[in-house]
């Protein structure tokens, strides 16, 4: 044992109750359910790997595109356009192998489910695992209001929106709350969990219930409200995508700030408390 | 600790992610390709349809958009000239003698020629196509509404499906292209009989003499180059047994998402 790690021992160290049971369950479940809507969501994508933005596709103009060409020398090429901006993307987007054959598709065969192009099946995975999703969501909606989760947990207080300059600046240092501080969610914290479940995920379906010509019939307002099925698909996508951003960020700093300790807190529940140096 | 086995370890941690990724995906590969999997999730169905009837009211209208909004080009999927020579025949003297025969379930089966169908009331929309692909094209249709042909016909009160059988055949297998809908999309009133397109005869591409229109759902339902219509009280009988042709090929048969 190295003598830096007997000195944080001697520091004292307490566990707390952090996570209740049923905020650890809806948390796994949402994060596996969200893992293959994405995948089978981009299954989708693929079957017309373009976004447009209205009611209508605007084919010639497209927001953005994935398309395959033919180089020179006759070889398969990826291309993917934003706003006219054209890139070569060979082997990720546009053209990628499958079974070992460079092959034209939007995103690569380990990005989607299933892997292979099959749209009818990609569309009953992410229906199929959407209504899961909505039933969880609407668990853990219910539970933190009832619980006062909601209110005491997530809502910053105005010390919280004081501190936000602060704890953004500690942030970048990756230097993360210790002691008392670590008890609850830091004002970070706070506001990134509210944007992405009362944000985020509720706006992914909306967006995907705007794309049902059924519900279109039924509810007008709610395409119009996103400018036009072909927009509530665009933004469907950026919702997708802020996601993986959110998740990125999300496990980097689980990582950084105590990987250990922090997975267990959402396993078992229990968080080890470790106070500052000096006290 | 030394360097090197941070390097090390987190190596392996990466090998291990990949691994499990790709144990993942190949799992997720072998459960679409299995007999259970797939029929547990088109239980989805079953509940998108309830709960989307449940919320909608029964003759809620599709949007009907303006001149202005149509799609400087439609696009025309699926079939583009049927191959069918019966057909090609009949393409020839422009359906001078193309008949719809409306058939099965009915107290009065009977036939209409284009001409027929032109003189009945008809019924103009300008409506969003959506494609179970994913793209959108708005384009002006004019045609005979369904429920007026139903009324012609009588159905019997066993009844339950309208089946909508065309002269196309998507691939070499050489089955024709069918679509079925149920009472509540048959009698909707932009349930239509399309025979012109953008103030145009309709073009061959887009299912030329006689296409379904049904405003609600994805565009795959609304069957091109129609050549009969039959009343059923169940379509496990036809073809695959699920009511459509890409129905058959996995696909939903309510297509209203």
């Amino acid at each position: 044992m190295s003598l830096s790690s007997a000195k944080s021992f001697s520091r004292r160290t307490h566990r707390i109750y952090r996570h209740t049971l049923p905020i650890r369950l809806t948390h796994w479940i949402n994060a596996f359910v969200l893992i293959i809507l994405l995948m089978s969501g981009l299954q989708i994508f693929n079957a017309h790997p373009a976004l447009y933005w209205g009611d209508k596709s605007t084919f010639a103009r497209p927001l953005l595109f994935m398309g395959a060409v033919h180089g020179s020398s006759g070889q398969v090429k990826g291309i993917t356009e934003i706003f006219g901006h054209k890139f070569d993307t060979t082997g990720v987007l546009g053209a990628s192998k499958v079974e070992g054959q460079m092959t034209p598709r939007g995103f690569p065969a380990w990005a989607t489910i299933p892997s292979l192009q099959w749209l009818a099946m990609g569309r009953r995975w992410h229906f199929f695992f959407a209504w899961i999703f909505v039933a969880n969501g609407l668990i853990y909606v219910l539970y933190s209001l009832l619980s006062r989760h909601f209110s005491r947990d997530l809502l910053p207080s105005g010390r919280d929106l004081k501190s936000l300059g602060r704890t953004a600046w500690n942030h970048l240092l990756f230097r993360f709350p210790k002691g008392e501080e670590a008890k609850h969610y830091n004002v970070l914290q706070k506001i990134t969990y509210l944007i992405v479940m009362f944000g985020l995920l509720p706006l992914a379906v909306l967006t995907g219930l705007a794309m049902s010509p059924w519900i279109d019939a039924a509810f007008p307002w709610l395409p119009a409200s996103f400018d036009g099925r072909q927009s509530a698909r665009t933004i469907h996508f950026i919702t997708a995508f802020s996601l993986v951003i959110f998740f990125l960020i999300h496990v980097f700093i689980v990582i950084v700030s105590g990987a250990w300790n922090n997975l267990r807190s959402m396993i078992t529940g229990r968080y080890d408390i470790r106070e500052p140096a000096g006290t | 600790m030394t360097r090197k086995n941070s390097i090390d370890r987190r190596r392996f941690l990466a090998r291990a992610l990949a691994m499990s990724g790709a144990a993942f995906l190949t799992g997720c590969d072998k459960l679409s390709e299995s007999e259970w999997f797939p029929r547990v999730l088109g239980s989805a169905e079953i509940l998108n349809r309830k709960v989307q009837h449940l919320i909608t009211p029964r003759r809620a209208m599709a949007e009907e958009f303006t001149e202005t909004d149509l799609s400087p080009h439609f696009k025309s999927n699926g079939t583009h000239v049927p191959s069918d020579l019966e057909y090609q025949a009949l393409a020839m003297k422009g359906f001078r003698d193309w008949r719809l025969k409306v058939s099965g379930l009915v107290k009065r089966p009977t036939s209409f020629s284009l001409k027929d169908l032109r003189a009945l009331p008809s019924r103009t929309q300008i409506t969003r196509h959506d494609c179970v692909e994913g793209w959108s094209c708005i384009g002006k249709w004019k045609g005979v509404r369904l429920s007026v042909l139903l009324e012609h016909a009588h159905p019997l009160s066993t009844a339950r499906y309208v089946v909508f059988h065309c002269f196309d055949s998507l691939d070499l297998s050489g089955d024709k292209y069918y679509e079925s809908i149920d009472f509540d999309d048959a009698y909707h009133p932009q349930t239509i009989l399309a025979y012109e397109m953008n103030d145009k005869v309709l073009p061959i591409p887009y299912g030329a003499p006689l296409r379904l229109r049904v405003e609600r759902q994805l565009g795959y339902k609304m069957a091109k180059y129609l050549k009969g219509i039959e009343l059923v009280q169940s379509f496990e009988h036809i073809a695959g047994g699920k009511g459509g042709y890409w129905e058959d090929r996995g696909y939903e048969w309510y297509a209203g998402i």
